[in-house]
């Protein structure tokens, strides 16, 4: 079967052109800028674009063509046509150190909602995983059901409830409480990570512990370990791969949501998610800007991802899937 | 004691998990437009939905991009898997590790950076480059799904057939192809199902034209008001469900059929 290695030529083609093209495209434009220069080279500043589009001159020509302008300045060093071109800059790079709050919000509500969901998955995929057969797989199915759902439905999902108005104020309106102020905080975008992620910490956690033999726990309490113990020294040390992978399938989407943290938190806890968002498709169009941020973003979870998960190929199949 | 306790803690993580469902799903039959005060039974949303051409047009647009791309992404994944299968150590190392960036980045980048290969060749957005995008992200499912399935094979199974006189061509078809077959088709189901429920991805790439369902729903959540998505909802949880119980009493079949075979044979 040697021959048959070409058969991923028509793979290999699509990746460098679909994959690594793209990725090469972001790193090009993290690094450059567009800016007008006149005829002689000169970089024009912003500022003196805006004069003298506010006055009225023809960026081909030179040409007065309505003199609109209050104050003057001086212009007589500039030589026309004016064009547009991309030079190289580490601009884009330090204006994210501007956005650096943002970046580390992210992460902190990223690293909340994936402790909490370590929390929460790990005794109940230990007891998925000590059920008998049939009852696992019921088990299993009513975890990943909702996940079958769009996000963007079960987020929207959390808006009614969360409201002022929602069903949760209300209910507690019925034993004297609140209304309280539950939608547009931090709270409710960790929220909403916790409900779309919490499956992809069950699933992985789940499946290491269905490999955790029930004879060793019984050898480690033969042995005269205590549940502590046990827990500590049997089942948390053998357990350590999928809570590995566990924390990187949450951790990783999460960090870089944009859309739960616009539903949940009401466009005032912005997240490096939606600044990305916002220079491609918003208001802020600035793509290089945004082309830096993916950078960062991407470098980052890349290293993250490296010190958590040491896995060698085959591994990596088997968690993926 | 300890069963209560464990009893108690998956009824909460169900609650947890499936009261917002059920609110999305007792409010598509209120017939308060209001998310909060029911005022009785209606079917009305249900009917408004499947009268909305938008809804209707951006279903039609999912499944089409959908069944296209896992097409695609089956034919060029399984070729791909079995080259890398059949590639010296180095080289499948590259590949292999390529393959896994577009699962291990962030959508967001990955959407960022298609956007940005379609805006540089000045490609219009809308179908196609939809589907391209969704190919690309596809394919790596096929890959990895197919790639254990050649490690498990035997590998002298491919010359065996060709000494039994088979050609190459009817070698694969004959002897390769049934062995992966139940990989590929997991590929397969696996990629339509993410192409389906993709929006990260969809919403850098999808033109005017080319609104998927996510897309659409994207939209309609924006609005404060719109218990058309309720409708909605409740009618994909009730196909999910349908789905998976099928799905899971075929398994239960499956495996209750081949333990009686097994055990005759004991």
């Amino acid at each position: 079967m040697k021959q048959t290695s070409k058969a991923a030529v028509p793979y290999i083609i699509w990746m460098s052109v679909f994959i690594v093209i793209p990725l090469f495209l972001i790193g090009v434009f993290a690094f450059t800028t567009t800016v007008t220069v006149d005829a002689a080279g000169n970089i024009i500043d912003p500022e003196t674009l805006g004069y003298m589009d506010g006055a009225g001159i023809d960026r081909e020509t030179g040409e007065l063509t309505a003199d609109e302008s209050e104050e003057e300045t001086d212009i007589s060093w500039v030589t026309f046509p004016l064009t547009e071109k991309t030079i190289f800059t580490l601009d884009n790079i330090f204006a994210v150190s501007d956005y650096l709050p943002v970046l580390f919000l992210s992460i902190w509500l990223a690293l909340i909602a994936t402790a909490i969901c370590l929390i929460i998955s790990y005794p109940l995929s230990y007891m998925i995983s000590r059920m008998n057969f049939q009852r696992q797989n019921i088990m299993l199915m009513l975890v990943m059901l909702p996940m079958w759902m769009n996000f963007l439905l079960r987020t929207y999902a959390w808006m009614t409830l969360l409201e002022r108005n929602g069903w949760i104020n209300k209910l507690l309106a019925l034993i004297g409480l609140g209304p309280f102020e539950m939608i547009n905080s931090q709270g409710a975008v960790v929220l909403g990570m916790v409900y779309n992620y919490l499956p992809f910490m069950i699933l992985p956690l789940y499946s290491i512990m269905t490999k955790i033999d029930e004879r060793t726990i019984e050898s480690a309490q033969d042995l005269g370990a205590g549940a502590l113990a046990v827990f500590g020294r049997v089942i948390l040390p053998l357990s350590m791969p999928g809570i590995a992978s566990g924390i990187t399938m949450v951790f990783v989407p999460a960090v870089s949501t944009f859309i739960i943290s616009r539903m949940l938190g009401g466009g005032t806890n912005m997240l490096i998610g939606d600044l990305i968002d916002l220079q491609f498709l918003g208001n802020a169009y600035n793509p290089n800007l945004g082309a830096a941020m993916s950078l960062v973003l991407m470098i980052f979870v890349l290293l993250c991802m490296s010190l958590t998960n040491q896995l060698d190929n085959e591994e990596m199949e088997s968690v993926l899937l | 004691m300890k069963k209560i306790t464990s009893r108690f803690y998956l009824a909460l993580i169900f609650l947890f998990l499936y009261a917002p469902i059920a609110v999305l799903i007792v409010n598509s039959f209120n017939a308060s437009k209001s998310r909060t005060v029911w005022t009785g039974f209606t079917l009305d949303w249900y009917r408004k939905l499947l009268t909305n051409e938008t809804i209707i047009n951006s279903l039609g647009n999912t499944l089409l991009v959908a069944a296209v791309a896992s097409t695609v992404a089956t034919l060029i994944g399984t070729a791909a898997a079995i080259g890398i299968y059949n590639m010296k150590k180095i080289p499948r190392s590259i590949v292999l590790n390529i393959t896994y960036l577009p699962i291990l980045n962030p959508e967001i980048v990955t959407g960022v950076s298609l956007m940005l290969l379609f805006v540089a060749v000045k490609m219009e957005f809308g179908f196609t480059t939809l589907i391209l995008s969704h190919i690309t992200f596809c394919v790596p499912y096929v890959i990895l799904n197919v790639l254990p399935k050649l490690r498990q094979m035997n590998r002298n199974l491919y010359d065996a057939a060709m000494d039994l006189g088979c050609n190459p061509t009817s070698a694969f078809f004959k002897a390769v192809l049934p062995e992966i077959m139940p990989g590929i088709v997991t590929g397969f189901l696996m990629a339509l199902t993410y192409s389906i429920d993709d929006f990260i991805i969809s919403y850098f790439t999808y033109g005017a034209t080319s609104q998927t369902l996510s897309i659409t729903i994207f939209s309609m959540t924006r609005r404060k008001v719109s218990p058309e998505v309720n409708a909605l909802s409740a009618i994909i949880f009730a196909v999910v469900l349908a789905i998976l119980l099928v799905m899971n009493l075929r398994d239960a079949k499956l495996r209750k059929n081949t333990r009686r075979v097994s055990g005759e044979r004991i």
